[in-house]
């Protein structure tokens, strides 16, 4: 690019808070079958907003947690329910680890 | 090409039964898995855990494995030797995981590059009309971008390939606008900003994930702030309106009588923005005053004299 160009000023969104997405846009992105968000709605690794599952919303940190359990799934051969265990047990280590960070020095 | 000692990976020994295989691995997932391991190399250590467990899982491979012999080092160079893999008839060949791209050089001399599965996996990708890729990045933005917005001008390397269909390493400048009220750890999503698609397809988007620069002043929790503010001890003690930073500037803060050092004063809402913004808290540190003159030891003094004040009544001593 010249010297001098202006670039074009993008914008974003913040992914795990502005962002929400329908139970397709969801399956689209995690590349899954809607019955497996099912069971992992069922097992509360993520949760929808809304009841009726054809207008259901997600926040975009569900992605993240998704992906996390599928990885864990495929991996560490844990089931769906192991995998919701370790998620929240991660998320609650990464609270703790800021915390201490924050105590630290 | 370096020889990869499968076994000195795993850290079991050559004669490990197809039991103590399993266990090692499954203890080396656990323990290196790039969602759960917070050690830098983890995703190395994992990639490479993986390819030792697809060849000593598999009695077929370790077999072939094992002829290579016990007296080569890891690390050391190495070529296959030409009719290596004479005589065994695998089932599959190359990889079953998942995950197989990752998979080393030295294992695709040996075992191949995939069986029918992989082959088709990838041949599928390219004829299809598919979305780009997905991509990372970090943008590390001082916490006062964090409460006003900012603007950041990044430079991204990636690779793409060229017409002839050779990556090429490339670099683009990007102009992006930080949202305000970004926190640790989240991601920004520029959309269409990732790979480009391949035929028709869209590109995929851009996940920007944010890091703070350490601040000396502010310490940041989730929305939360924290600032560790000096106070003397009459004023603790006595009560007193003083002004402390905070990262949209400088406020009046009233400081109650008979506060102790490390007493939290919450600035309600004057956390990191949002819907539900997080909240500033100022934590006393009470600063003594040195007695280095007759007049501050004196005050001292009488300071001893008027409280009889024992620290240490709760330890009772």
């Amino acid at each position: 690019m010249a010297k001098g160009d202006l670039l074009k000023l993008l914008s974003g969104e913040i992914f795990e808070e502005e962002v929400e997405l329908s139970l397709a846009d969801l399956c689209r992105a995690c590349q899954l079958p809607a019955e497996r968000v099912f069971e992992l709605v069922e097992q509360g690794v993520i949760e929808p907003i809304g009841r009726d599952p054809a207008r259901w919303r997600f926040q975009g940190i569900s992605v993240r947690r998704v992906r996390c359990a599928q990885r864990l799934e495929q991996d560490l051969g844990v089931n769906v329910a192991g995998a919701a265990l370790a998620i929240e047990l991660l998320e609650e280590l990464e609270r703790l680890h800021a915390r201490l960070h924050r105590l630290e020095n | 090409m370096e020889f990869k000692d499968y076994y000195e990976i795993m850290g079991v020994k050559r004669d490990a039964t197809q039991d103590e295989i399993k266990r090692a691995y499954r203890k080396l997932a656990r323990k290196y898995h790039p969602d759960v391991s917070k050690e830098a190399d983890a995703e190395v250590r994992f990639k490479e855990v993986g390819e030792a467990y697809e060849v000593l899982k598999d009695p077929e491979k370790r077999t072939a494995y094992d002829q290579l012999g016990a007296n080569w080092k890891a690390g050391q160079d190495f070529r296959p030797p030409p009719d290596w893999d004479q005589g065994f008839e695998f089932h599959g060949g190359g990889y079953t995981g998942a995950d197989a791209e990752q998979f080393s050089d030295f294992f695709e001399d040996l075992f191949g590059r995939g069986g029918p599965r992989g082959g088709y996996a990838r041949q599928a990708r390219r004829e299809f009309h598919a979305r780009g890729e997905d991509t990372y990045a970090k943008v590390l933005i001082d916490l006062e971008d964090a409460y006003q917005g900012a603007t950041r001008t990044l430079t991204l390397k990636h690779t793409e390939l060229s017409p002839e269909g050779r990556p090429q390493l490339k670099e683009r400048s990007l102009n992006v606008r930080i949202p305000k009220g970004v926190r640790q750890g989240q991601h920004i999503r520029l959309a269409k900003q990732g790979s480009p698609g391949i035929g028709k397809g869209e590109a995929g988007d851009l996940y920007l994930e944010v890091e703070f620069r350490p601040h000396p002043l502010f310490k940041v929790e989730g929305k939360d702030v924290y600032l560790d503010l000096p106070v003397a001890p009459w004023e603790a003690a006595l009560g007193a309106t003083i002004k402390a930073p905070t990262p949209t500037g400088p406020v009046d803060l009233k400081i109650p009588a008979n506060s102790s050092g490390g007493r939290q004063l919450r600035l309600k809402g004057r956390g990191i923005p949002a819907k539900a913004p997080g909240d500033l808290y100022v934590v006393l540190k009470i600063a003594l005053p040195k007695a280095d003159n007759e007049a501050a030891k004196e005050a001292y003094e009488a300071f001893e004299q008027a409280t009889a004040f024992n620290p240490r009544a709760h330890l009772g001593v």
